[in-house]
């Protein structure tokens, strides 16, 4: 590492934020595309599980809620996207990327959505998992990366709101409702597990070092669980992880290890929906392509 | 065209820079900019700037110490101490 | 059941139905500040379909989820024009956008002169936000006009256009659009459901009948 470089390690490590136009090792700004492209994409792909059921909400207040939650996530795509284009990879660049399986996307998006109850169960859960993580982004060092998180955060808040109420409404009705969301929180468990990332030594993890995330993946999962394994018990739901305990004494939860391979399996596209959201991508980029020509063909 | 766009949260406050959005011309890019920026009634006002048009100074020169420009080029705790002292007022209170 | 009711019905089911189609569009709309926006768009619809079935819902002792989800599909009274689903053609939605988008002017304009007053100050608060759907929809008319695509969406679906309108207020329509030179047609009539209705239906209720009676 040059003097240069060693000097803007330091400086971020020391809490220093960068801006688009400053100087950066190359290495750091691989490391924010990667990273960010990798939001970016997830924010794109997770509309895709809830879209499924814009259709099918049960009342006009869920299908608006519902709706709006979906358009949040394409604007926050948008927000992403642009902070990737402004670091050098074209918004097109990211699309063909994904759209080719070139690049990742959060785990939990690659799984179907079974029910209403996992509608619920998404916009609680996922959300509260992704907002921890989301939070934390607040703090990186590039700045106009954390400076979006605000307003993203800011709009996760009512989707979280969103499923709880979906959630509390379906716990309050009949068995088969109950029945609904239990099936839905033992098919979403594992992967929730998974979403924060196998535990890696702060020492080894690149983006730590560079102070683009400031939290470790296991830190962010006890949070998680902190937060929410009393919501879910509360209702009088059953968490389908039979080791799953909090140790006072340690101020840490105990878990059953989650399903390494599984999540490895899924994120290099091999989930149950992968291949099939990739494709509705791929062929709804394709048939909207002449609306894109031909509104630049008018702006040259 | 990109468009950079500054958001005014309540009446009276400053301006703050929001985002952008993409747009083919200025008419897409404020129909994008109230969507992305005030639909959720954050907004009471928004600023939509071509990027092109907005230019960006970073450096401020300060090589001869103009510190009547700053709060360290003001010191009056010790003045107020000597002042205090000779009228015979020993700080009651610190302000 | 009143005329009025009557009428509000047949505005609500339009903007209900074409509401939830323009939603179909939300997460892959053709770029990422079009789908904000037109999720927006199809969010208004759904909630003016919402304020006109309270109304509508006040003379027929219903409420508004009930008008819109618990009626056999043969019971709408929605237009011919906002039925069918488009995606992933956006020729034909912008034209339907547009078509729809002038009709529903006119038919707000003499909602707001009616004499009943609750009548006259919900369209006048819908048309608020209608100004702006108005705006949106012309802007891509025009980017968009001459492709041959449009052209041929906006001639394919003027006869139905025509029928979101009663009889009396037909000739404003043909007025209003003249520039766009359309063909002496046969106005498709209202309450002539097509397929895609019924299979839109199954869909929007099929959470809801799931459980009969449920609170969701």
């Amino acid at each position: 590492m040059s003097a240069q470089e060693q000097a803007f390690l330091e400086y971020v490590q020391g809490g220093g934020q960068v801006e688009t136009s400053d100087w950066m090792p190359a290495e750091y700004r691989a490391r924010l595309i990667k990273f960010i492209e990798m939001h970016g994409n997830s924010e794109l792909m997770g509309v895709l599980p809830e879209r499924e059921w814009i259709l099918r909400a049960p009342t006009l207040q869920r299908k608006l809620a519902l709706t709006a939650k979906v358009q949040d996530e394409v604007g926050h795509a948008q927000l992403i996207y642009r902070v990737v284009e402004d670091l050098g990879k074209p918004r097109a660049a990211c699309l063909q990327d994904l759209i080719d399986g070139k690049s990742k996307f959060h785990n939990v998006f690659h799984y179907p959505t079974k029910s209403w109850g996992d509608v619920g169960v998404i916009a609680w859960l996922v959300d509260a998992a992704a907002i921890i993580s989301q939070k934390a982004l607040l703090k990186c060092s590039y700045a106009p990366y954390a400076r979006i998180m605000k307003k993203i955060c800011w709009e996760e808040s009512f989707h979280i709101l969103h499923g709880r109420d979906v959630i509390l409404t379906m716990m309050n009705g009949t068995d088969e409702q109950r029945t609904l969301v239990q099936e839905a929180l033992d098919r979403w468990w594992g992967p929730l597990m998974q979403f924060h990332g196998n535990p890696i030594a702060q020492g080894d993890d690149p983006s730590f070092s560079w102070r683009i995330k400031s939290q470790s993946n296991d830190e962010a999962r006890q949070q998680f669980l902190d937060g929410y394994v009393p919501q879910i018990w509360e209702l009088g739901l059953t968490v389908p992880d039979p080791k799953l305990r909090k140790d006072e004494e340690a101020d840490r939860w105990e878990y059953s290890e989650p399903d390494w391979a599984e999540l490895k399996h899924v994120v290099t596209g091999n989930g149950p929906r992968t291949k099939g959201r990739l494709q509705l991508r791929r062929t709804s980029r394709a048939e909207t392509d002449w609306v894109r020509r031909a509104l630049l063909a008018e702006a040259a | 065209m990109i468009f950079e766009v500054f958001r005014q949260e309540r009446k009276g406050q400053s301006f703050q820079h929001a985002g952008s959005v993409e747009a083919p011309n200025k008419d897409f890019g404020d129909w994008y900019a109230r969507e992305q920026y005030g639909r959720r009634g954050e907004s009471v006002a928004l600023w939509v700037v071509p990027r092109e048009s907005v230019h960006e100074i970073d450096e401020f020169v300060d090589e001869l110490e103009k510190n009547y420009h700053r709060v360290d080029g003001y010191p009056l705790k010790e003045k107020l101490k000597e002042a205090r002292e000779r009228a015979g007022t020993t700080a009651t209170r610190d302000r | 059941m009143s005329e009025r009711a009557q009428q509000l019905l047949e505005i609500a089911d339009d903007e209900l139905l074409l509401g939830w189609r323009n939603s179909e569009w939300t997460g892959i709309a053709p770029f990422l500040e079009e789908d904000v926006a037109f999720s927006s768009i199809a969010q208004n619809e759904i909630g003016h379909a919402r304020a006109l079935y309270e109304l509508a819902g006040r003379d027929l002792g219903k409420t508004a989820d009930e008008l819109a989800f618990d009626r056999a599909p043969e019971e709408y009274r929605s237009a011919a024009l906002v039925e069918p689903r488009f995606v992933p053609d956006w020729a034909r939605t912008i034209a339907r956008h547009y078509l729809y988008e002038t009709a529903d002017q006119i038919r707000i304009e003499a909602l707001k002169a009616s004499d009943d007053a609750e009548v006259a100050g919900l369209a006048a608060k819908i048309d608020r936000e209608e100004v702006y759907h108005r705006m949106h929809a012309e802007m891509w008319l025009e980017r968009l006009v001459g492709e041959p695509r449009v052209r041929e969406a906006l001639v394919e679906l003027w006869p139905k256009a025509l029928g979101v309108l009663g009889d009396d207020l037909r000739p404003l329509l043909r007025e209003r659009l003249a520039a766009l030179d359309l063909p002496e047609v046969e106005p498709v009539e209202r309450g002539k459901h097509s397929g895609e209705l019924a299979e839109l239906w199954e869909k929007m209720t099929v959470v809801r009948r799931s459980v009969p009676g449920a609170t969701w």
